[in-house]
């Protein structure tokens, strides 16, 4: 008994390791090839640990393209549209989840709803709205949209963390005479940080992400990292050694983003799934 | 917090989101209904007409869309599918304590958090047919006598970036379900285990029936996520070869963005939207059974 027992134990536990080597290997694989060398590359045998590991793809990945001030514009627009869309949605959230008016409801199970609607619906519409206006190239079309699709779950997020503040804070001040911008920022802000936490970390990844809004609103001039790191597919000679060193790039930020962050950002993602 | 009067404060706080939702989101979705029955191309700006359901009727004619309708029944079912099966051992996993367990469920995260481009990029590499890394290590083992091109054979394409779908999904529900099996009440297990029921009942009457709700509202929104995604099957295949792995959505978005075909793009991501919804009705009509009977 107890032996088969640990056998199935053992063949759970193998499955777990394939599992995870399912999950891990790819990154493995692309930060192995990005220090790789262009001959060693593309020769008829694949070698699994770099010969004579080098930075030169990373090097000139940094000086031959347009990497480094795409991910320069990256880390803005995704830093600028963390920082608005927070305060636009928590200054919603706090409407939805302190005052009671008709429709508050409807409006809040409805406005996930907007998720789903394709991506590709909006693009052109939104192609021709910044045409028209003339932001169109410019990185203004990428904070605006970056920040706006993100709202309607930012929102639905911090409600249910401003749920979780007592109101008789709020009360007490309202009797010591402390208007609505006073109670914002002297007590609902700083009781509401996890959830800004968790909110600013989706945004950023959201917006650092985002490819799709920005290959179509971008000029070659301000386009971003996945745009620039895509199109470096579409060269003639197609580079597998510097874009893996492009991959790796990439991903830093939004990792240790979520590394540091990831307890709230887990813990605001999920809470939808325990409520049921 | 009980006023008489009407107060506007409520709807200050609300406007700024109100605004930006209305304008970047609503506005463009009845733009592009309107824009569906239009003959709107860029490239042929001046002749821009209204032409009623013409779109709508051309889309069953044109071998892309036809060709799109079971890849994206297969891309979404299957992807989904697997997803939620691999998500749900990893999560089951996660959920008893182990040593390195901590770093296990960080690490099956990282997908998550990952940008589709170099998702896309990072398979495309391992698929190609002559350097790529898959091929040799199949080779070595035996499983295959020749390379395969991956991504550019007509069997192959779209399973392959099924793949590439389900390990970039995985740590969703791997997350969603975790969540969902760490509030499971531990006396009902130790109560059945004094009952001696076996590891499988015990899963099918306490575990199953408590995550139950999870499963089916993080599923509809992964077949949402899955059947919307164009990132991924655009930079790896564009819907190649032919159109062995074109789906609706994919479709949509190469009329619109590469033939700069703005009325016939609208009009397949419109038909693509409707699609949705019917699902989700009958999707919600069918699960509401499950939930209610809670």
């Amino acid at each position: 008994m107890v032996g088969r027992k640990s056998i199935a134990e053992r063949l759970s536990y193998i499955l777990l390791i394939l599992i995870v080597a399912f999950i891990v290997i790819p990154y493995i694989w692309t930060f192995i090839t990005s220090l790789k060398d262009t001959h060693e590359l593309y020769s008829t045998t694949v070698s699994y640990l770099p010969k004579d590991p080098t930075l030169d793809n990373y090097i000139e990945l940094f000086t031959t393209t347009d990497f480094f001030p795409a991910m320069g514009r990256s880390l803005v627009i995704a830093f600028l549209t963390a920082f608005i869309a927070v305060i636009v949605s928590s200054l919603a959230a706090y409407g939805f989840a302190r005052y009671s008016f008709r429709g508050r409801h409807v409006i809040l199970n409805g406005i996930l709803l907007l998720y789903m609607f394709p991506t590709v619906l909006y693009l052109t519409p939104l192609f021709l709205v910044f045409r028209q206006i003339g932001i169109l190239g410019t990185s203004w079309c990428l904070l605006i949209s970056n920040c706006t699709f993100t709202i309607p779950f930012s929102i639905s997020l911090l409600t249910t963390y401003i749920h979780g503040i007592p109101k008789e804070l709020e009360e007490a001040a309202e009797i010591d005479g402390a208007g609505l911008p006073q109670r914002l920022v002297r007590i609902v802000f700083p009781l509401l940080k996890p959830g800004v936490v968790a909110t600013a970390s989706y945004v950023f990844i959201s917006a650092w992400n985002e490819y799709l809004f920005a290959v179509m609103f971008t000029s070659s001039a301000t386009r971003t990292l996945t745009v620039s790191l895509a199109s470096l597919v579409g060269q003639y000679d197609i580079r597998w050694d510097m874009i893996s060193a492009g991959a790796v790039t990439a991903i830093i930020p939004v990792v240790i983003i979520f590394l540091v962050f990831q307890r709230n950002l887990v813990e605001g993602m999920t809470a939808g799934a325990v409520k049921g | 917090m009980a006023k008489k009067k009407i107060d506007l404060t409520p709807a200050i706080l609300i406007l700024p989101a109100f605004i930006l939702v209305v304008c970047v989101i609503i506005y463009p979705i009845i733009s592009a209904v309107v824009t569906s029955f239009r003959y709107y191309r860029l490239t042929d700006i001046l002749n821009t007409k209204f032409i009623g359901f013409d779109n709508y009727i051309k889309v069953w004619s044109d071998d892309a869309f036809i060709a799109s309708l079971p890849n994206t029944f297969k891309w979404v079912a299957a992807t989904v599918i697997s997803q939620f099966i691999i998500g749900l051992t990893l999560a089951l996993f996660l959920n008893r304590p182990f040593k390195g367990r901590g770093i296990v469920r960080s690490l099956s995260l990282v997908p998550w958090v990952t940008p589709g481009v170099v998702i896309a990029l990072i398979w495309t590499w391992i698929y190609n047919g002559n350097f790529g890394v898959l091929n040799d290590i199949l080779i070595k083992l035996g499983l295959i006598s020749a390379k395969i091109p991956w991504l550019s054979n007509a069997d192959t394409a779209l399973n392959s970036q099924i793949v590439t779908m389900v390990w970039q999904g995985i740590p969703f529900f791997m997350i969603m379900l975790l969540a969902s099996l760490q509030t499971v009440p531990s006396d009902l297990y130790e109560a059945a285990v004094i009952d001696g029921t076996s590891v499988i009942q015990r899963f099918r009457y306490i575990t199953w029936p408590h995550i139950l709700p999870t499963v089916i509202s993080t599923c509809m929104l992964r077949v949402i996520w899955v059947f919307n995604n164009v990132e991924v099957l655009y930079l790896m295949t564009q819907g190649g070869p032919g159109y062995n792995s074109m789906t609706i959505s994919l479709n949509a978005y190469i009329q619109a963005q590469k033939s700069l075909n703005f009325g016939y793009g609208s009009a397949i991501a419109v038909y693509g939207t409707l699609m949705m919804i019917a699902f989700m009705i009958l999707y919600r009509s069918i699960t509401k059974r499950f939930i209610e009977e809670e």
